[in-house]
């Protein structure tokens, strides 16, 4: 009997926790229905997926085609393990470190720890940190994600710097710590809002600054230290499957409208604007290689339509929600000969071998489009940034400031990254594994077999 | 028995087969050959061109008795010409013997069906 009333007892008393739980959570639904932008959530969720095709399989195809059959399977392997090692550093770390605020004098340069694990964000949190809305109230768990798919195409990109000559071993602990130690700070500086290149006023819409010049320079410098690939003698390898890299680069276009479009992190008419200058600079851009070949080599190529595609894109990261379409035009299309002039005279003439042209394209046109935005920003799509050209001079010198800050702070950390990780584990393959191809060396798979 | 190697163009392929289907020479084996020489062939790789060493040609490799060896050979040259340099090469050489797997068939007869001998 006395067991029975306590039975009852605690039963009442269990659903009385579980009445009340419910009642809590309809009201915290109704608050965050009323304070969560839907329309904005649903766009930047979007985005992300969009973002994360252009790094598998968009730039595995677009890098893949261009090295020699046997280091197919080699780019493949890194674009995937950069994507998995880089999500789960975001999350452990890097969005701490990317966009959490620290204290006294580090807090312009980097995150602290307070967000490691993600500690203390609840799925129903706002997003506290906006690149250029401040309203763009979306939940926090959203924002994480997307910065979670930007943080990994980064070191992704440099991956063309060095292909076909590195230790895969070597190359993961590179990665990571190159997002550690460069995408994160650099991060921190121009998207975090206590950043001193954000609070200085330097414009980055998409990651002109911190995708393309970070990786790109580091690229360059990667390239120089690991020297030459055997037989290179100054003469670009034939790529092996020129329909990978066609394919590779209509994904890359396909997911930059995420990249760029979602960057406003609002499903807005800045969206709209951003979208619409991006397809534009990837047709000038590309249209504009095909007519460089066509003039200078006789016949337009498809690989130099997809180069001049990709340099378009590049270029337009930075402004897309600043410039309207006549300035983009300008832009891709300075971006456009400035690229051809890069890889096909100027790399020759200094003698580095850049084996895909991760420098030569995605860091110059995003060195050009990082400058440009502060001549061409215009007060017609963001009131409040005006660039050189509407008479803002200050902008100009701003833009300047920081891409010279993020090529020297690239640069030399790199520099010390390589040596570190040389000395430690090696990056550089042998000889005789360089011959044999990276597929077989590195992962014992080889791409094609040659028997059924 | 002799053995006709030839060295053509790639363009030149379709060409030279019905040349020696016209002869009534049904039977060759042939592949992509890849070789190095004097004449080099241009490619574009972004925005600028370069000379590969590289020269693709077609191989071709034909078992004709002795009675078929001029027919073979003329109608290889007129057909494989544009008389330009880099048309390629004929190499003739001598077989010593030749068996039919199907019925262990030994020597000339085992190139050609009986019935429809040239």
């Amino acid at each position: 009997m006395k067991k029975r009333i306590w039975g009852i007892i605690l039963l009442l008393v269990f659903l009385n926790l579980f009445q009340q739980n419910l009642f809590c959570q309809s009201v915290s639904q109704q608050e965050q229905a009323s304070s969560i932008s839907l329309g904005n959530t649903a766009w930047v969720l979007i985005s992300t997926a969009l973002v994360m095709l252009m790094t598998i399989p968009g730039l595995a195809l677009f890098y893949g085609g261009l090295v020699r059959r046997k280091n197919l399977l080699n780019i493949i392997m890194q674009c995937f393990i950069i994507m998995l090692i880089i999500s789960i550093e975001w999350v452990v770390l890097g969005y701490s470190m990317s966009f959490g605020s620290s204290e006294g004098f580090l807090k312009p340069f980097i995150g602290g720890f307070d967000w490691a694990f993600l500690n203390n964000i609840k799925a129903s949190d706002l997003s506290p940190y906006a690149v250029t809305m401040p309203n763009a109230r979306i939940p926090h768990v959203v924002f994480i994600m997307y910065q979670c798919m930007f943080a990994a195409i980064t070191p992704a990109l440099i991956i063309g710097a060095f292909a076909e000559r590195i230790k895969f071993k070597g190359f993961v602990i590179f990665s990571l710590l190159w997002a550690l130690f460069i995408y994160n700070p650099v991060t921190h500086w121009m998207w975090s809002s206590d950043g001193w290149l954000f609070k200085m006023g330097a414009l980055d819409f998409a990651g002109g600054i911190v995708v393309h010049i970070t990786a790109g320079i580091s690229a360059l410098i990667m390239a120089i230290m690991l020297g030459w690939r055997r037989y290179y003698n100054n003469t670009p390898t034939p790529p092996h499957n020129i329909p990978f890299v066609a394919i590779g680069t209509g994904i890359l276009w396909f997911g930059w409208f995420g990249f760029n479009a979602g960057s406003g992190l609002a499903a807005d008419g800045v969206a709209g604007n951003a979208m619409l200058v991006t397809h534009i600079a990837a047709a000038t851009a590309g249209f504009v290689w095909a007519l460089l070949d066509w003039f200078i080599n006789k016949k337009p190529t498809t690989i130099g339509v997809c180069t001049g595609i990709v340099a378009g894109l590049a270029a337009i990261t930075p402004t897309a929600g600043f410039i309207d379409v006549r300035a983009a035009i300008i832009v891709s299309t300075i971006s456009s000969i400035t690229c051809f002039i890069m890889v096909g005279y100027i790399k020759i003439k200094l003698g580095y071998d850049d084996s895909l042209d991760a420098f030569g394209v995605h860091g110059i046109a995003g060195i050009i489009g990082s400058l440009l935005v502060g001549i061409f920003a215009s007060p017609a799509i963001q009131g409040s940034y005006q660039g050189f050209w509407y008479g803002n001079k200050h902008q100009l010198t701003v833009q300047l400031i920081a891409v010279g800050a993020t090529i020297v702070y690239s640069a030399i950390i790199t520099f010390l990254l390589y040596k570190l990780v040389d000395k430690f584990f090696g990056l550089r393959v042998n000889p005789n594994e360089e011959n044999e191809g990276l597929d077989f060396s590195q992962h014992n798979e080889i791409a094609y077999n040659e028997t059924d | 028995m002799k053995k006709i190697e030839a060295i053509i163009r790639k363009s030149k392929f379709e060409d030279v087969k019905a040349a020696l289907h016209a002869v009534d020479i049904d039977f060759f084996t042939y592949w992509d050959a890849t070789g190095v020489g004097k004449s080099t062939e241009k490619i574009i790789f972004r925005g600028k061109s370069y000379d590969t060493s590289k020269i693709n040609r077609t191989m071709l490799s034909i078992i004709v008795r002795d009675q078929n060896l001029e027919k073979t050979i003329n109608a290889i040259i007129t057909s494989a010409k544009t008389g330009e340099m880099g048309d390629g090469k004929i190499f003739v050489s001598d077989i010593e013997d030749v068996y039919r797997i199907r019925n262990a068939e030994k020597g000339p007869e085992a190139l050609y069906i009986k019935g429809e001998e040239v």
